[in-house]
């Protein structure tokens, strides 16, 4: 190329999919983005691709809505990985995919953890019950566990991971240190002074106080559900340490080098938004960005060849901008014979537009974090959802400098 | 006469990116016909409905959004559970002391951050006061319409009280717990489910609406999202999903209308046309899903300048000439 800086839009720097995927240090693979933006399949495409490219991959999906399984034609996703049918394991690859189902997972810690009449104790405590099945944000603590548990296994080259679909995608990085603050926390001591014998020097320091607090916490709960709660976290005083202590380790395994973030988005403002805040969060965490992957861009020439995605420029015909097009359609409306090209350029000037707003965001978020890489995907005229078409999708992804 | 007469709470769901948000501000301006007040509110703290009328943050003060097209007022509201739970502490319990006690020792921490579930609580319970609050001349509000969590979470979110009023049998909580089952499984609430004519989308709308109904929760209706108006006429779309259109004429048309008829644009013209049939064939089998599911369905059309006010109030009066308010 003649030197030159280009002008008009930003050129990002490229994210080199399969450089992530094939290197063999990239051990954990995490897909992380707003709701809706195509984060579960974009793991799951990256998750074929590695594995058809030659590594032993299984990817974890989180999601209740089973899209995973959708995407993967899987019917029963459950908590143990499964092989994916259908793979071409010629270069000695593998899949397996899994559903985490965080009341097993739990109680598959408990039961790992806890002295089997203590297990049983807490298995059966109905405040238990509910935290590990029915609570929201229970999800986030067993992803982290489950990906520790994976990666502890060292059966797979490689992990790739789709995050809970968050009311803040972050969830899933705070985990661990909110686990940690909640078991240094004054409150969770209030709960273990009368189920503890040694706890009377303090229990006397806060006896006043402590008095208070139960009694009012008595008034709200009825004293049942407080006593079940005190129970349950005497129970799990136990294991409380190993249970932070994986979860730290689990935030440093993300942290090391041998792990990659993928922030998803797709060409909206709130799916940008969220993908800037994450790429902030990410560095703030010092966790390791891969890059960027903008999905569903639309393009005006996505055929064989093209000159790339979001380009107005038609070959051989120099370039037809939308105004032009939206002015011969009008010319053609007085001339029946030609309704059909006047609709043909209708949309062609809608997919001009459509491409313009789309590069103009992306834009936006590239001039605005230079140092982030991006992959793009073209806007699929309809969904992806089997085999071929996750295997085209990544194709898409992984195809060349844009 | 909308067809939700008497729903006092309306619960906008759906999947992750098929826009609730714009649909629950939607539905709350259509809903706000003159001499009425909406609530519009949102629980996840991302300051949605802000930018969406384009205002400052909104916080824990219910604030006057905008008139609506229809003359009443909306009016909005970040429900932040952390001053939630404070309000339960000083407004339900008269806890006092005691209350600032249990904050310091970091119940207000743990309720809201750490305790999975009862940050739950503390969100549905305020929409449910909200929604049940009365003045001297009646309710505050005409309605609430709440942009909740998306399709994934949203039985699970509404229904957290279930859970609780189990777990806390006796005592003040219990019974408050035990009111807000009641209401949010009662016919004054509904829940709508916002789609787009997407194969997933579509599919988490049918998940959706059997969880909800396993739950006891009241169904509304599902709202289609972003719906556009075919490009090419229905024999032109024929052609071209059968991949039968003829480049000759559509190189004549491209002269007639003084362009040059390159085998390169042709072609792209082709090509899209192509793309869009399937897309529009796509449409039109979700489309029948989504008329199997059994629930009024409203369509809201693409904006094709994105989402501003006027959009918004575009949206509310095709809400409105459907029967939704």
């Amino acid at each position: 190329m003649a030197g030159g800086k280009p002008t008009g839009s930003a050129l990002p720097l490229h994210l080199d999919l399969d450089a992530v995927l094939d290197d063999p240090q990239t051990r954990i693979v995490v897909c992380c983005g707003a709701g809706g933006v195509g984060k579960t399949t974009a793991a799951a495409a990256m998750a074929v691709r590695a594995a058809e490219r030659g590594r032993r991959t299984v990817v974890l999906t989180i999601d209740p809505a089973k899209r995973l399984a959708q995407s993967l034609g899987l019917q029963h996703l459950d908590n143990t990985p499964r092989a994916v049918a259908g793979i071409e394991t010629a270069a000695g690859g593998s899949l397996d995919a899994m559903m985490l189902d965080m009341k097993r997972t739990f109680d598959e810690i408990v039961l790992a953890h806890a002295e089997p009449r203590r297990a049983r104790q807490i298995l059966t405590n109905p405040f238990y019950v509910s935290l590990s099945s029915s609570f929201a944000g229970t999800q986030e603590y067993m992803a982290m566990e489950k990906l520790g548990q994976l990666h502890a296994t060292g059966q797979w080259d490689l992990i790739v991971v789709d995050t809970p679909p968050s009311r803040s995608a972050l969830d899933f990085l705070d985990a661990p240190s909110r686990l940690g603050s909640f078991l240094d926390g004054r409150l969770i001591r209030t709960f273990l002074v009368p189920a503890k014998a040694g706890g009377r020097l303090y229990r006397r320091i806060v006896t006043t106080g402590f008095g208070v607090a139960t009694g009012a916490m008595t008034r709200l709960l009825g004293g049942r559900l407080l006593q079940d709660v005190q129970t349950f976290v005497a129970a799990l005083d136990t294991m409380f340490g190993g249970f932070r202590e994986r979860a730290e380790q689990t935030y440093q395994l993300l942290q090391a080098p041998g792990t990659a973030f993928l922030v998803v988005a797709m060409p909206e403002d709130d799916a940008l938004r969220e993908a800037a805040y994450f790429v902030d969060r990410l560095a703030t965490e010092k966790m390791p960005l891969a890059g960027l992957v903008l999905n569903q861009m639309h393009t005006v020439d996505a055929g064989p060849g093209s000159a790339g995605v979001g380009t107005a420029d038609v070959r051989g015909s120099g370039t037809l901008s939308a105004e032009r097009a939206l002015a011969a359609a009008e010319t053609l409306d007085a001339l029946p014979e030609h309704e059909l090209t006047a609709g043909l350029l209708r949309l062609y000037a809608d997919r001009v537009a459509a491409a313009a707003r789309d590069r103009r965001l992306a834009d936006r978020f590239i001039s605005t974090h230079p140092a982030v890489a991006v992959a793009q995907a073209p806007a699929q005229p309809v969904d992806v959802c089997d085999l071929p078409s996750l295997r085209d999708f990544a194709a898409a992804l992984t195809a060349g400098r844009q | 006469m909308s067809d939700w007469e008497g729903v006092r709470l309306h619960v906008v769901s759906g999947k992750g990116g098929t826009g609730k948000t714009t649909v629950a501000a939607a539905l709350a301006l259509a809903l706000a016909v003159e001499g009425r007040r909406v609530l519009l509110a949102e629980v996840e703290g991302r300051q949605g409905i802000a930018r969406l009328f384009d205002t400052a943050p909104l916080d824990y003060t219910e604030r006057k959004l905008t008139a609506g097209p229809r003359g009443g007022d909306v009016y909005g509201l970040a429900i932040d559970p952390e001053q939630a739970l404070r309000e339960y502490f000083t407004l339900y319990y008269h806890l006092g002391p005691a209350g600032r006690l249990l904050e310091r020792l970091g119940a207000i921490d743990f309720a809201t951050t750490v305790a999975p579930g009862l940050r739950d609580v503390l969100l549905t319970g305020k929409a449910y006061e909200a929604a049940r609050r009365r003045t001297r001349s009646g309710y505050a509000y005409h309605a609430v319409v709440l942009d909740g969590p998306p399709t994934g979470r949203i039985t699970r979110f509404l229904n957290v009280n279930t859970e609780v009023a189990g777990l806390a049998k006796v005592g003040p909580v219990h019974n408050q717990a035990q009111s807000i089952v009641r209401f949010v499984k009662s016919p004054r609430t509904a829940v709508h489910l916002t789609t787009l004519l997407a194969d997933m989308p579509v599919q988490e709308t049918a998940d959706g609406i059997a969880d909800l109904r396993a739950a006891g929760l009241q169904v509304g209706a599902v709202m289609v999202n972003q719906v556009r108006a075919p490009l090419l006429a229905p024999a032109g779309l024929r052609e071209a999903a059968s991949g039968r259109l003829e480049p000759d004429t559509v190189a004549a048309g491209l002269a007639t209308a003084g362009l040059d008829p390159a085998p390169g644009l042709v072609a792209t013209l082709r090509r899209q046309a192509e793309d869009h049939a399937a897309r529009i064939d796509l449409e039109s089998r979700e489309r029948a899903i989504v008329a199997e599911l059994g629930r009024p369905v409203y369509e809201l059309p693409l904006l094709a300048d994105g989402v501003d006010l006027a959009g918004l109030y575009e949206l509310a009066l095709a809400l409105r000439d459907q029967g939704a308010a």
